[in-house]
């Protein structure tokens, strides 16, 4: 009989994470050279920092913080087209909690909120339906984002938008998609990734077999790892010991909750409703072809970009100059060595992505900063 | 944003596509329209964003806490 709290204390227990350590040691000793893991997803850089699992490590095994957080991968024209909608009078926008704070390149939902506009941050995508419904004489937008985890959730509420005829709801979508971001990270000469941990909800949904082409594109080993700091040390070990045994293999430690092929209802409720957009452009990695999402044209009606295409800016933003996230998603850096890392840039006001949202790199090592010099 | 959270399922509501869940003393009522498979009570599911995404196999999750206890006996006459 397994009980709900040892899905997590058992996966957070002190004695396994202190025997996995060692065991990753003994792994370690045997490789050539260094053991440089790229965590894709924020919610593992959150694991690591939280619990400070990069001391418990060789030397020989480092970090490079990934691009897996879907606030902090946000152009700012993105964010300015979310502002130039809510700026429209009888608009109501409704978005995930963490998007308000996000600068785009005049202030920041937050901001525009508190002039008076009506943005809505909401947890459940559904609770968008009764706003819709409650405010018929108004012109709803549900500002969609987030990676694979986030985006069935998106298409369940465009089902039941078209299923109750609710006329008055829209969506900008900003689905991005995992696959393509590793290939961008990868084509980038200087980086110097040779593992990958592999994200754990985005892999619920879609399914371990994701990773296969870049487990044989690349040669390096991905394992797929759910969340807990037990999950984390355990794909790490796993990790160390296809280095060992020189292999790279794709591996999956989140057996309790992914499958290879993902949860099929939820892939295919996407399809139904959302298709391949050719590119996006991502903060920090620039235009990537192919990573994003997009409404398919038999919902075009519904698309917030063509309703309200004649007021959304079109120029491309660039990063504040002495923001380094761009080099930070990429890997090139870490949140410490940008010179404006917990001075001009803290989570109570800041200046670049990665330090807005709790799963972005730099908001990681502020908040656990100290410990993890 | 991709956090979700294991949570245990106490009541059935089929006829509005949810459940609700108990996350550790705090229940919520989730939408499950994303899962395919039969749900029952006291099923384990992860939960995001206001939805059920997959049932936890709990077999595999014992089997793994399992193996986790045989490693530290193991490890236990070394250190």
């Amino acid at each position: 009989m397994l009980e709900l709290k040892q899905l997590y204390q058992g996966f957070r227990d002190p004695t396994t994470i202190a025997n996995l350590s060692k065991q990753i040691a003994q792994q370690a000793a045997k490789v050539d050279g260094d053991i440089r893991i790229m965590e894709v997803c924020g919610g593992h850089t959150h694991t690591i920092m939280k619990y400070g699992l990069n001391q418990l490590l060789p030397d020989n095994i480092d970090f490079i913080h990934g691009p897996g957080c879907p606030v902090c991968i946000m152009p700012k024209e993105r964010i300015d087209h979310a502002i130039a909608m809510a700026s429209q009078d009888n608009v109501i926008l409704v978005t995930l909690g963490d998007m308000i704070r996000v600068p785009g390149s005049k202030g920041t939902l937050a901001q525009c909120r508190a002039d008076g506009r009506d943005i809505r941050p909401i947890y459940d995508p559904l609770d968008t339906i009764k706003i819709a419904q409650d405010n018929p004489d108004k012109t709803v937008v549900f500002f969609a984002i987030g990676f694979e985890t986030s985006t069935p959730m998106t298409a369940v509420l465009i089902e039941q938008a078209e299923k109750l005829a609710i006329n008055n709801l829209y969506f900008h979508i900003n689905h991005v998609l995992v696959p393509p971001a590793i290939d961008a990270v990868m084509a980038d000469p200087k980086v110097k990734v040779n593992a990958f941990i592999g994200p754990s909800h985005v892999s619920v949904i879609q399914g371990s077999e994701i990773y296969r082409p870049a487990v044989d594109k690349y040669g390096t080993p991905v394992v797929v790892s759910g969340f807990e700091p037990v999950d984390v040390m355990e794909s790490i070990l796993r990790i160390t010991t296809q280095k060992a045994a020189n292999v790279a293999e794709l591996d999956n430690q989140y057996s309790r909750a992914v499958t290879p092929e993902g949860n099929l209802a939820a892939k295919a409720i996407i399809d139904k409703y959302l298709c391949i957009r050719p590119e996006f452009r991502w903060r920090g990695l620039g235009p990537i072809p192919n990573s994003a999402l997009m409404l398919r044209e038999a919902f075009s009606h519904r698309d917030a970009e063509l309703h309200f295409a004649s007021i959304l800016p079109t120029e491309e933003i660039e990063d504040h100059k002495a923001c380094q996230c761009g080099d930070i998603l990429r890997g090139l850096c870490k949140p410490k060595d940008c010179k404006v890392f917990g001075r001009g840039c803290s989570p109570e006001s800041p200046m670049g992505s990665c330090m807005v949202s709790s799963e972005g790199a730099c908001n990681a090592y502020y908040r656990y900063g100290g410990i993890n010099d | 944003m991709c956090l979700s959270i294991p949570s245990k399922i106490v009541e059935l509501h089929p006829e509005e596509t949810s459940i609700t869940v108990d996350t550790m003393g705090v229940k919520r009522k989730v939408s499950c329209h994303l899962i395919d498979e039969p749900l029952a009570l006291d099923d384990y599911v992860l939960i995001h964003i206001g939805f059920a995404m997959n049932k936890i196999d709990k077999a595999d999750a014992l089997e793994t806490l399992e193996l986790y206890k045989e490693i530290a006996q193991k490890m236990e006459p070394e250190s």
